[in-house]
């Protein structure tokens, strides 16, 4: 019988709704959904039929080998592929229950409300205070910038290395002070939703630690979905993971990304439902 | 043998053997030979020009020293001098700055920014490419067919053989010349900007000109800059167009002072139209040496623009790294 692709996602989604209703019935507020999302960059489908829900104040880890399509997903979730100008997605992504590529979104909007913080720490060669204050500034504000950089500097646990030195350069901070800058950049527009590409894939373990801490301890008020190489790193910090892995096409030798399973962290690392999501879990490839 | 136990004196001799070199590297010496060779040969050539000059002329400018810059254009040798030459060299260069550089500045951000990537947008870049490749002369038409007639209408004053030939029709000329270069070599530094710079801005909130305004063009200025001076050195230099849009040599027009702006409507000359004109006087009037004078002042002003730009590149190089 021929399966439509509607029914499979309606398969899919009936299947979470299942693991949620018998799992956790009080599990929070939906606020990123991706349905039937496939990525094109031109004709070639680097990612297919993702469906995920992301909850509130919840960590959502998403792993899985190179290729895999992970970081792809989650630049859907603040329209960061619109930048690559070949890009193209299918299928929906909602927040709140909004398309986030509806034909009235802007794009800048859903980035002010969805921060972002990159694999590699991309503070600007500007001051810490200047870096910090950027967002706000670049969405109108004058006034109360000393307030809010300093308390963003104290939510990303950095504001007591640097208040001696705000006017000095953010280039000359180590990289792990760089990368909680870059939160702290993220956090000053006071976002509903971090997103972390890799953000500890340049750090040594104690910076990774730091970052890691902060990110239990804003969790609280905000809800972050992190790609990670790392699968120590999602067992440790997330709440929720999902597994991706790659398929090779038949008619080109490059890879398109899937969604394997997706549940909580401690299933998907103890008792993983889909064979492949073991086999990378317990480290017998990827 | 386990770890860290020391080699038996044999073997460590043995080592250190091997390890030595054996005999000079001849091929690698005379290959580092020759590419010094180049570098001297080229210096030489440079060095022999700029010491002729400077033997030659140093003279005049010690001699006459400020009454050579400020003295007109004469019959006598020791009465001439390049004021007028200066004055059009200076406002061909207020042109190229006015001009060529927010044009070129512009549409390299529009390009490299905004522009779709398309068949057209690359057919407009090679073209771009190919026409700074175009040699001067030719530019030199372009100026005397459109630029020169544009100012015959634009200047109600001017009349006869020489209307329009004026040093507002050499600027834009030469403006146009270097248009292509500004272009290029801005679009190379804004492309040079890093990714990471740009993901950073938008991912905070920030618009497509919020990106540009306060993190792509800073980033980029110092490319900018060099490039652009650069080219303002190139338009200074530059005879064959002026001819063409016609430079004169004496008769020039009444106007005494440097920055009058009037003098934009009027006949014009410039360094290089002089340096040309003296070049071919005979070899005993004297004017041999105000060539080579005429030539150090061209050189010092250009070399000034250079140090500009690679001061002003040094600042925003500095600033950008953070020191």
């Amino acid at each position: 019988m021929q399966i439509t692709k509607e029914q499979r996602v309606d398969e899919t989604s009936a299947m979470i709704d299942d693991i949620e209703v018998r799992e956790d019935p009080r599990a929070s507020e939906i606020v990123l959904e991706t349905r039937d999302l496939d990525v094109y960059y031109g004709a070639f489908r680097a990612v297919r039929d993702v469906g995920l829900r992301i909850r509130a104040n919840e960590i959502t880890a998403m792993i899985g080998p190179s290729g895999c399509g992970k970081s792809t997903v989650l630049r859907c979730f603040n329209r960061m592929n619109d930048l690559i100008e070949s890009a193209r997605v299918e299928g929906e992504v909602r927040y709140h229950d909004v398309d986030l590529y509806g034909d009235k979104i802007d794009a800048v909007e859903v980035r002010r409300r969805i921060g972002m913080v990159f694999q590699k720490p991309n503070p600007f060669p500007k001051s810490i205070f200047d870096n910090v204050a950027y967002g706000p500034r670049v969405a109108g504000q004058r006034r109360g910038l000393d307030d809010l950089v300093e308390r963003s500097l104290q939510r990303a646990a950095l504001w007591d290395e640097v208040k001696d030195r705000l006017k000095d350069s953010a280039l000359g901070l180590s990289g792990g002070q760089q990368q909680r800058l870059c939160i702290a950049r993220a956090l000053a527009v006071d976002p509903d939703v971090l997103l972390m590409d890799e953000p500890c894939s340049a750090l040594d373990p104690i910076a990774t630690g730091r970052i890691e801490e902060l990110m239990q301890e804003i969790k609280h008020d905000y809800t972050i979905v992190i790609v990670t190489h790392n699968m120590q790193q999602a067992a440790r910090v997330s709440d929720r993971t999902a597994f991706f892995t790659a398929e090779v096409n038949e008619e080109s030798d490059r890879r398109t990304g899937l969604l394997v399973e997706y549940d909580r962290t401690q299933n998907i690392f103890s008792n993983p439902s889909d064979g492949r999501t073991e086999a990378y879990v317990t480290g017998r490839f990827g | 043998m386990k770890l860290g136990t020391v080699l038996p004196d044999q073997t460590r001799k043995d080592v250190e053997r091997r390890l030595q070199r054996g005999g000079i590297d001849f091929g690698g010496f005379v290959f580092r030979l020759a590419l010094v060779s180049c570098l001297v040969f080229a210096l030489l050539v440079l060095l022999v020009l700029v010491a002729d000059v400077f033997d030659r002329g140093f003279g005049v400018l010690t001699d006459r020293g400020l009454d050579f810059l400020s003295a007109p254009l004469r019959t006598r040798a020791d009465e001439a001098g390049i004021f007028q030459s200066l004055r059009g060299t200076f406002w061909i260069g207020v042109f190229v700055v006015a001009l060529a550089f927010p044009f070129g500045i512009g549409a390299a951000i529009y390009l490299e920014e905004y522009a779709p990537d398309n068949r057209l947008t690359r057919l407009i870049d090679v073209n771009i490419r190919n026409l700074a490749g175009v040699p001067s002369v030719v530019y030199g038409i372009l100026g005397f067919s459109i630029f020169v007639k544009a100012a015959d209408g634009f200047f109600p004053g001017s009349v006869g053989d020489h209307a329009g030939k004026t040093t507002a029709a050499a600027g834009v000329t030469l403006a146009v010349l270097v248009l292509p270069i500004v272009i290029i070599t801005s679009a190379e530094a804004i492309r040079a900007v890093p990714r990471e710079i740009r993901e950073a801005s938008y991912g905070v909130g920030a618009t497509q000109w919020d990106t540009i305004r306060t993190n792509v063009l800073p980033y980029a200025a110092p490319g900018i800059l060099t490039g652009t001076l650069l080219s303002l050195a190139r338009a200074l230099g530059e005879a064959a167009p002026l001819i063409l849009v016609g430079a004169v040599q004496g008769r020039l027009g009444s106007r005494t002072g440097f920055f009058e702006p009037e003098q934009l409507s009027e006949q014009f000359t410039a360094m290089p139209i002089t340096i040309t004109d003296w070049a071919t006087k005979p070899a005993n009037s004297g004017f041999v040496e105000n060539t080579a004078a005429a030539i150090i002042v061209l050189l010092v002003v250009v070399l000034l623009a250079n140090a500009v730009a690679i001061l002003l590149r040094n600042r925003f190089e500095n600033k950008r790294a953070g020191r």
